[in-house]
């Protein structure tokens, strides 16, 4: 209660001036900002940064990691699941570049995250000094705005941007790299919070003649089909989406960062679209006569082969930014804005209506995939374990409550098709990077950021061992998190392929994997290892009902594949079922 | 896909920020699009920069170009043009040996037909500059070629729209909104 008084008091914007150090004011700005965890790593050019942080620790908490990828990483999860900015620290040089992975996996994945890098003395710059790396230079492509500071009195102006880009319109991750000397010079401080930058327009207006275009589109429609992704989350309007379906009656699927926006049981909810999507949204997206595309972007793993996606459709983009109208899929009628409002304005012009036969289709198509693939998935019949029943597990201890946060590969399919969401911001995956090691760090992050949450993490024995490190991190913190290790003894995903694609020649797939019990139990980890169906149910409970953190491994069957699948280059249409 | 490629000159008016550059011209090479070139300079509003780029490509790239360059976070307005809808133009200078000028009286004709100004001369060499369309430029020095070049340098492109920009008007509007 004491700590939360004292944030309090500083959240109030400084209007009196006074005079500190830089990296005082970089703490200062930060509480400011209202960040009360910050993840991050030290070393010799953002000491003066931590020693000050020392002082603060009773109103900022810093979580050291054991890598500054899982620093990134862990500002994503914390970012993902509460919507609010994360930040990470590191030095420069190696600390820097460590985080370059988290920053673009975080611009890919419009993640707000502001990163704040210690460098060389300003005197210094360019002199191939001792840590000395352009970290503004090398992060550049892969962020929503950097800036480099060279001196303390641009700290504050500096920082108030820093945190308004990362957040505001469509949301990414910002560097601020600050040299030593701005750290130690002294300065009158005062802080203002940013609310605009002049040659910056995060949230276009909404045109309402286009809602109208588009409300006309899909009233006259036959078979509507609505494909969201993260924009809505991003853009807090669920509610908005969930109102525009039942009103209209459209079937609607979801992207993978999407997942969640809806729950899964929602009875015009039709399944997710992709590579790895569910049979029927993918196949009738060649079907629907009106797409309607929300806060989504259309990648290639959605879209498959552009040149046969949705032809026969008009198309209905609705998006905050502007770039991705038309960038892949030729719009007929584009609605930019914030999807809160613009949906809201949609809900106004539609009609009620039902598309019960429509509707059918997509019943029917689910049928063929429960058949031929999910009953084999969830409810096996042969001796191996499949990921599925693990997920299915999961969904019936955690009674859809749970976040699942996953790494990249078969199980993050299996994860994201088969994990059933009450609650929105419950799927926090790598989709647009697609980075392994993703989910054990963004599962401290989730977990720090919503502790009232059960929070698990689904990762593969591939991606499990890129941070596994971060385990350190979960013991000295104590973070409650729950981490399923489904172990095929393969790099699963890419075996797939390999078996699909390359004739079977398992080049560098084959894993030959420690005891991760005993890894687990080395930090102090409850941990149990599954190998039979029998023993499979009472492990998730126990792992459900403990209060601290947990390690489940699951032996699964190496050689499962994953279906549905468009191959590379293929109509969405030509989804496979095996 | 089989879209004509067209000469488009974009023009980008941003913030006078360091990195912006590289920003910029990073959208570019992601793409695998050269830039034929570019020039940054001041615009007709203090501190604001305007950068004019030349790129070959067909409209849809353009188009997608641009929206790329505004979402960065310092531009202000950025616009694709064809040539028809600028007036634009280059220029360039000449390094020659002094005693050429004496020995190859053709020279002195070719600096006068072609609007060449001299810019310096003395005992050792003298320097041409010319400002003029790429063809033009492109003719003095073949011209030129013939005697001996010491040194030759073009610059981009620089031009200026037919239509209004009205980039004032769009900062003047982002103010008022503050």
């Amino acid at each position: 209660m004491k700590e939360t008084q004292t944030i309090e008091k500083t959240k109030t914007e400084t209007t009196k001036t006074e005079r500190i150090t830089g990296c005082e004011a970089i703490i200062r700005c930060l509480i400011a900002e209202g960040v009360d965890i910050l993840y991050g790593y030290p070393g010799g050019a953002i000491m003066p940064v931590y020693d000050e942080l020392f002082k603060y620790q009773d109103q900022i908490h810093h979580v050291l990691t054991r890598h500054e990828q899982g620093a990134a990483h862990a500002a994503q999860g914390y970012a993902r699941i509460s919507g609010k900015v994360g930040v990470a620290m590191a030095t420069s040089g190696p600390g820097a570049t460590n985080l370059i992975t988290g920053i673009a996996d975080a611009q890919i994945d419009s993640t707000p995250m502001v990163c704040i890098t210690g460098q060389v003395f300003s005197h210094l710059l360019g002199s191939d000094a001792f840590q000395e790396t352009d970290i503004v230079g090398i992060s550049t492509p892969v962020t929503k705005w950097n800036h480099q500071i060279t001196k303390a009195e641009d700290i504050p102006e500096v920082i108030a941007k820093a945190f308004y880009i990362a957040k505001s319109g469509r949301p990414g991750p910002v560097l601020i790299d600050i040299t030593k000397d701005a750290q130690l010079q002294e300065f009158d401080f005062k802080y203002e919070k940013c609310s605009s930058v002049r040659s910056y327009k995060p949230v276009p207006k909404t045109n309402i003649e286009s809602v109208r275009a588009a409300a006309h589109l899909i009233n006259n429609a036959k078979k509507p089909l609505i494909v969201w992704g993260q924009g809505v989350i991003l853009g807090e309007a669920e509610n908005e989406l969930k109102a525009v379906i039942e009103k209209a009656g459209i079937p609607s699927a979801w992207t993978i960062l999407g997942a969640s926006a809806i729950p899964t049981s929602h009875p015009l909810n039709v399944g997710m679209v992709g590579m790895h999507g569910n049979y029927a949204p993918n196949k009738l997206t060649n079907e629907c006569d009106v797409l309607i595309a929300i806060g989504m972007r259309f990648d290639d793993r959605v879209t498959g082969n552009l040149a046969t996606y949705a032809k026969q459709a008009k198309i209905i983009h609705f998006d905050i930014d502007p770039a991705e109208i038309d960038k892949n899929v030729k719009t007929d009628v584009a609605v930019l804005g914030n999807s809160k409002e613009s949906l809201a304005l949609l809900l106004n012009e539609l009609n009620e209506n039902k598309h019960e036969a429509w509707h059918q289709e997509f019943k029917d198509l689910y049928k063929i995939e429960f058949d031929k693939v999910i009953k084999a998935d969830l409810l096996p019949e042969k001796e191996g374990l499949t990921m599925g029943e693990v997920l299915k597990e999961i969904n019936t201890q955690s009674k859809g409550d749970a976040a699942i946060v996953s790494d990249v590969g078969q199980h993050q399919m299996i994860a994201c098709r088969y994990a059933e969401f009450n609650k929105t911001k419950s799927n926090i995956t790598s989709g647009g990077l697609g980075t392994m090691g993703f989910a054990l760090p963004a599962a401290i992050g989730a977990k720090m950021a919503a502790p009232e949450r059960e929070v698990v993490a689904i990762i593969g024995d591939g991606g499990y061992q890129m941070n596994i490190q971060e385990l350190g991190t979960i013991f000295q913190q104590k973070v409650p998190v729950k981490i399923v290790v489904l172990n095929n003894e393969f790099l699963g995903m890419v075996r797939q392929w390999q078996q699909l694609f390359f004739d079977k020649r398992y080049a560098s797939t084959e894993m030959t994997n420690p005891d991760f019990v005993t890894i687990a139990k080395g930090y102090h980890i409850e941990a149990k290892r599954v190998t039979k169906r029998e023993e499979l149910a009472s492990a998730v409970e126990e792992m459900i009902a403990s209060k601290s953190s947990y390690f489940l491994e699951v032996c699964v069957e190496k050689e499962d594949n994953v279906f549905p699948m468009i191959p590379t280059g293929a109509s969405v249409s030509d989804v496979r079922l095996s | 896909m089989n879209e004509e490629l067209k000469t488009f000159t974009i023009s980008v008016y941003t913030e006078n920020n360091i990195g912006l550059l590289n920003r910029i011209s990073a959208i570019f090479q992601r793409r695998h699009i050269n830039i034929e070139s570019l020039t940054t300079s001041q615009s007709e509003i203090e501190n604001v920069n305007r950068f004019v780029i030349v790129v070959n490509i067909s409209e849809t790239q353009a188009k997608k170009i641009v929206g790329q360059i505004e979402k960065q976070v310092e531009v202000i307005k950025a616009y694709y043009h064809t040539d028809n809808e600028t007036i634009f133009t280059e220029s360039c200078m000449f390094k020659i040996k002094s005693e050429l000028l004496f020995e190859e009286p053709q020279i002195q004709n070719i600096i006068k037909e072609s609007n060449t100004r001299i810019v310096t001369v003395n005992k050792a060499f003298f320097v041409l500059e010319k400002t003029g369309r790429r063809h033009e430029i492109e003719a003095l020095r073949r011209d030129l070629n013939a005697f001996g070049i010491m040194q030759f340098v073009r610059s981009g492109r620089i031009a200026v729209t037919k239509d209004e920009m009205r980039i004032t008007e769009l900062l003047k509007a982002e103010k008022n909104k503050q």
